[in-house]
């Protein structure tokens, strides 16, 4: 039961070590092209200052109600039923990490 | 006598910054003007065709980011609808904004009536239409959408002008379209259809007046209002156009207010798939298909529907290919760059305007030939919008 649980946490750990470790990685041009992608298309539905439209808002604020890794899963599966389209044959898993930090953060919503 | 200078001084001053007032406002015809929307520095160039270029720079209107543009019946000004809410009309002679309102939290485009006299917006909050005087900026009706929730009104899209002096507007989340009637001084009356459809996503009216289409994001088909017989209710059309498929990601919702109708045919994108839609227009019926680069967003016909031009949804939406509307054939292909997101047609179509939003230009090419004739710099241009959409229905 024990040692389950620590593989579980030191997986976890792990994983979360990785995802850094390569959002680290990614370069200052993809960032800046991940950025573009954000305000530009995802702002189509989520608004240019990501305060909504056919998207919901992605304010910060509101974005604490969800854990980094909902928003991840949202951003790599979509939300069926909705307009909200998966991403993972676009993006990577780290590219997906760096835009929900990001997004968390507030780096790209507009007041 | 140096007071007396002074005063000559001041008068000629005057005068001449008086005079540089008149002259910003133009006397000219605006037949061949238009506007670009810029919609991450929240400004629109008014744009010349005959000379090709931007004439003046508008500043000031706020998320343009989705935005479109209706314009009033004498084509002097253009109305602005932005993504947070704001209804700016603008002035293109005098190059200025003539009136500013923020209306609503969250807005998605808007239409003119049949007489001119009233602007109406669709917003997506608070969910519902509201509907303007077009001199004054006015409020005069508030048609709250239906209640999706305790605090949630359904999101209203596909908001057109209509024959009768009429508006009519879908409900996304509710899948009803609304027909307002327009009376002498608000709305006369209006006309609910409900169980419509799931999602409907766009809206459309046929040249002529005659049909309102909404295309369905939720399901397959498209649901149909005949306005010379609203009685006969709404009809469903092209049911099965994806069954058995499965559908691809939808990173850009097509848009259909741009429709295609060349002859009996109307070209239509198709949702989550690489092709267009051929509908013969006096069955309804689907009577083909054209496999496309990627998933269409505005399928667009030259204004003699010889030729459909379409753009693409993000990621490919560097290409614009160009469709023989007899043969269904994909005749040639120009790839302008990334961020492809809108095209206008000169008024009798000989060449073509298109954004590229990434590379901050807007190119004009001759539609006969496909040559770029010459590039025009804008700021991350999107919609393009020429004056003659002032004499059409649903535009």
């Amino acid at each position: 039961m024990k040692t389950t649980l620590t593989l579980i946490l030191t997986s976890l750990l792990l994983l979360q070590t990785v995802a850094v470790a390569a959002t680290k990685m990614l370069s200052e041009q993809r960032k800046a092209e991940l950025s573009n992608m954000v305000k530009q298309d995802c702002g189509s539905c989520h608004g240019l200052t990501l305060k909504g439209g056919l998207g919901p808002n992605l304010n910060p604020e509101r974005l604490k109600l969800f854990p980094i890794e909902y928003l991840e899963l949202t951003i790599l599966h979509g939300r069926p039923g909705t307009p909200m389209p998966p991403w993972s044959a676009i993006l990577t898993k780290s590219e997906i990490n760096y835009i929900a930090t990001q997004l968390k953060r507030g780096a790209w919503y507009e007041k | 006598m140096k007071n007396k200078m002074n005063r000559l001084y001041v008068i000629v001053v005057t005068l001449l910054l008086s005079n540089t007032i008149v002259e910003a406002c133009e006397v000219r015809g605006t037949g061949d003007l238009g506007i670009v929307i810029e919609r991450t520095t929240g400004s629109i160039q008014i744009v010349d065709t005959s000379s090709r270029s931007a004439i003046a720079r508008v500043e000031g209107l706020g998320d343009l980011s989705h935005a479109s543009a209706v314009y009033s019946r004498d084509a002097r000004y253009a109305f602005v609808f932005g993504r947070d809410g704001g209804l700016t009309k603008i002035d293109l002679l005098c190059k200025k904004i003539e009136k500013r309102i923020i209306q609503g939290g969250n807005s998605i485009g808007g239409a003119i009536s049949q007489d001119g006299k009233w602007v109406a917006v669709s917003n997506y909050e608070p969910g519902g239409v509201r509907i303007f005087n077009s001199t004054t900026l006015e409020l005069v009706a508030d048609l709250e959408a239906t209640a999706i929730s305790d605090s949630k009104r359904s999101r209203t899209v596909g908001l057109v002008d209509a024959p009768g002096n009429r508006f009519i507007f879908s409900l996304f989340d509710s899948g009803e379209i609304w027909i307002v009637k327009m009376g002498d001084s608000s709305v006369a009356s209006i006309e609910k259809f409900t169980d419509i459809g799931n999602q409907p996503y766009d809206g459309l009216i046929t040249p002529d007046g005659r049909r309102y289409i909404a295309g369905l994001f939720g399901e397959d088909g498209l649901a149909l209002i005949d306005l010379w017989h609203p009685e006969d209710g709404v009809t469903r059309i092209l049911n099965n156009y994806g069954r058995g498929e499965e559908k691809l990601p939808v990173y850009k919702m097509p848009h259909l207010e741009g429709w295609a109708v060349a002859g009996d045919k109307l070209f239509l994108p198709a949702v989550g798939r690489h092709e267009l839609l051929v509908v013969n227009s006096s069955s309804w019926q689907e009577s083909g298909r054209i496999k496309v680069h990627s998933q269409p967003v505005f399928a667009i016909s030259r204004p003699d529907g010889r030729h459909i031009w379409v753009n693409f949804a993000f990621p490919h939406n560097n290409v614009v290919q160009i469709i023989d509307s007899e043969s269904l054939e994909i005749i040639h292909q120009l790839e302008p760059g990334k961020g492809v997101l809108h095209l206008e047609f000169t008024p009798r179509g000989e060449e073509v305007w298109v954004s590229v939003r990434d590379k901050n230009i807007i190119n004009i090419y001759d539609t006969e030939s496909f040559k770029l004739i010459k590039s025009i710099p804008a700021e991350t241009p999107s919609g393009i919008f020429f004056t003659n959409r002032a004499g059409e229905t649903g535009l």
